[in-house]
């Protein structure tokens, strides 16, 4: 596994050129998702309608492993019910940390599993992880709050 | 040349590793562990408990320590000499100390605003709960501290002057000689955190002046959990003891205790034997080699590197003071610290990326964080080569 497959394209793409970027005006569910360890600070704006998810959005600073997934993230989720996203953040944790994820998690994954390279730099976990940490946060507490992933 | 040097810390000469990351722990050589491990496998036996033979050679060995680093450090007396976890306990040993006892509500803390955050937080923490106002002294652009703000910041109303010797993150040498003088002169007492300067240069208490002075062992290439704290004996014989229990006491009744005389007085417990020792061959070894050819080496590879990294005009230098240690702090672009570390760890390349425990610095310089490349004795000027290959290849993984 060399650090080119964990910085491929799509990363650097997403890295360079975030989508969603953007605050939305019309927030239901948001939270904040911090790594104190490398500086790694994002908010996450949902618009939840429904138990749909209409809109997304998030802001902040963090590496190109945080960034990247962040915003893949966002294209992935949205138009997706509730249920289905909790269930793809529990998917996307275990590709980054567990050995036995099937061929048909990853599948569901789609375009994230380009991020299972990261499960070979423990140290960079929680900078893939730690928006959908904030994501969960934000969907589950009816306050939410700070996520720390250190 | 330092091949010589290179030869003596089996970490360095066994891996093929360029360990640019000496600012964070220093790499020991040999004779540390070698200290350590005869002690554990052949005189280990707990000290100042010396009924038989094997103790008191321990207490020999260990106060023997003791006076090493007041001879390392130029005090006055082995009784301002007390050993701490590291620097981290020593400042909190002091803003404990001093307190209650020393301060009064409404009373002004001198902090730089590059602190590391074991200089910054317990006087944050102590103003809070004690009423006192913390004021943080500004560095400029490049990094060295300014002075005019400090003289205007530094009224009667100021009681205590904290501050690195050298920067953790900037390298920047800061002019502790002045601030001192400065500071005493209008009755401020002055803690010097010398975590980042006793590995670089000589340090004579005396000469500074200074009520306190921090250091760790494992930045001096000794090992961990294992610091000091000096403290002039007039101002530690008044403050309380730190932690409470074996080894600090005189005399314990149900009603009463006394407490031992400095340096025991802050010693609560078992202290680090092995640890202590470890530290005493770390700083005969750094003694040995000299501080004039320590320093000059360093310079050397500070010099060679910035110049280098100058060279690449997408890379930014964070801190450029004119009185700088072996420490380079820098930017890539829009290229985050973490991705640069990754990359160069690729190549064998250790450096530290992040806040380097001092968030407030990064607001300062306005980054969220930045790559950090530190040389001490065994770096070389072809790991310093490595490093700027490194950055290249990081560029050219990133675009």
């Amino acid at each position: 596994m060399s650090v080119r497959n964990l910085y491929q394209q799509m990363i650097l793409d997403h890295n360079k050129n975030p989508r969603n970027f953007k605050d939305l005006e019309l927030v239901t569910h948001r939270a904040h998702g911090k790594n104190p360890l490398c500086g790694d600070d994002y908010f996450v704006f949902l618009h939840v309608d429904n138990g749909v998810v209409e809109d997304i959005g998030f802001k902040g600073v963090g590496c190109a492993i945080s960034k990247s997934s962040a915003s893949i993230m966002t294209t992935i989720i949205k138009g997706m019910k509730v249920d289905d996203v909790l269930s793809m953040k529990d998917d996307f944790i275990a590709l980054l940390t567990r050995d036995d994820v099937s061929e048909e998690q990853k599948k569901n994954l789609g375009r994230l599993s380009i991020f299972e390279g990261v499960k070979e730099y423990p140290v960079r976990v929680k900078c893939a992880t730690l928006i959908w940490r904030a994501l969960e946060s934000s969907l589950l507490l009816e306050q939410s709050e700070t996520v720390c992933t250190e | 040349m330092n091949d010589d040097l290179r030869a003596k810390f089996p970490l360095i000469s066994n891996s093929q590793i360029a360990y640019l990351d000496s600012a964070a722990t220093a790499q020991k050589p040999k004779i540390v562990s070698d200290t350590m491990y005869e002690f554990l496998t052949k005189e280990n036996a707990t000290v100042h408990r010396g009924v038989y033979g094997l103790s008191q050679r321990a207490t020999d060995r260990y106060d023997a320590v003791r006076e090493s680093v007041r001879r390392f450090l130029n005090a006055k007396s082995t009784r301002e000499i007390v050993f701490v976890r590291g620097t981290t306990e020593a400042i909190n040993l002091v803003a404990n100390g001093l307190g209650k006892a020393y301060f009064k509500p409404g009373d002004e803390i001198l902090i730089s605003e590059v602190e590391h955050h074991a200089n910054f937080v317990p006087w944050q923490q102590l103003a809070n709960s004690n009423g006192l106002v913390l004021k943080t002294i500004p560095v400029n652009d490049i990094g060295e501290l300014d002075m005019t703000a400090f003289e205007a910041l530094l009224t009667t109303n100021v009681k205590l002057v904290a501050i690195a010797h050298i920067s953790n993150v900037l390298g920047s040498i800061f002019p502790v000689n002045e601030i001192i003088k400065k500071a005493h002169a209008v009755g401020a007492k002055v803690l010097i955190d010398g975590a980042q300067a006793v590995s670089h240069m000589p340090v004579d208490v005396q000469a500074l002046d200074c009520d306190f002075y921090c250091f760790s062992g494992h930045k001096l290439y000794g090992p961990t959990g294992i610091g000091v704290l000096y403290g002039k004996e007039e101002i530690m014989t008044k403050m309380p003891p730190y932690q409470f229990g074996g080894d600090m006491i005189e005399s314990v009744t149900l009603e009463e205790t006394t407490f031992a005389p400095l340096p025991e007085k802050f010693e609560a417990g078992t202290p680090a034997v092995v640890e202590v020792l470890g530290l005493g061959a770390a700083i005969d070894f750094v003694t040995e080699i000299g501080f004039d050819r320590i320093h000059a080496h360093e310079m050397d590879l500070l010099l060679y590197a910035t110049a280098a990294l100058k060279q690449n005009p997408r890379v930014d230098i964070i801190g450029e003071a004119r009185n700088k240690a072996s420490v380079i702090s820098f930017i890539l672009e829009d290229v985050h610290p973490h991705d640069i570390g990754t990359i160069l760890d690729d190549k064998g390349i250790a450096i530290r990326a992040g806040h380097h425990c001092s968030q407030p610095a990064m607001l300062r310089f306005g980054v969220s964080a930045t790559a950090r490349a530190s040389f001490a004795i065994y770096n070389t000027r072809d790991e310093v080569d490595r490093l700027i290959d490194g950055i290249n290849f990081v560029l050219e993984v990133m675009t």
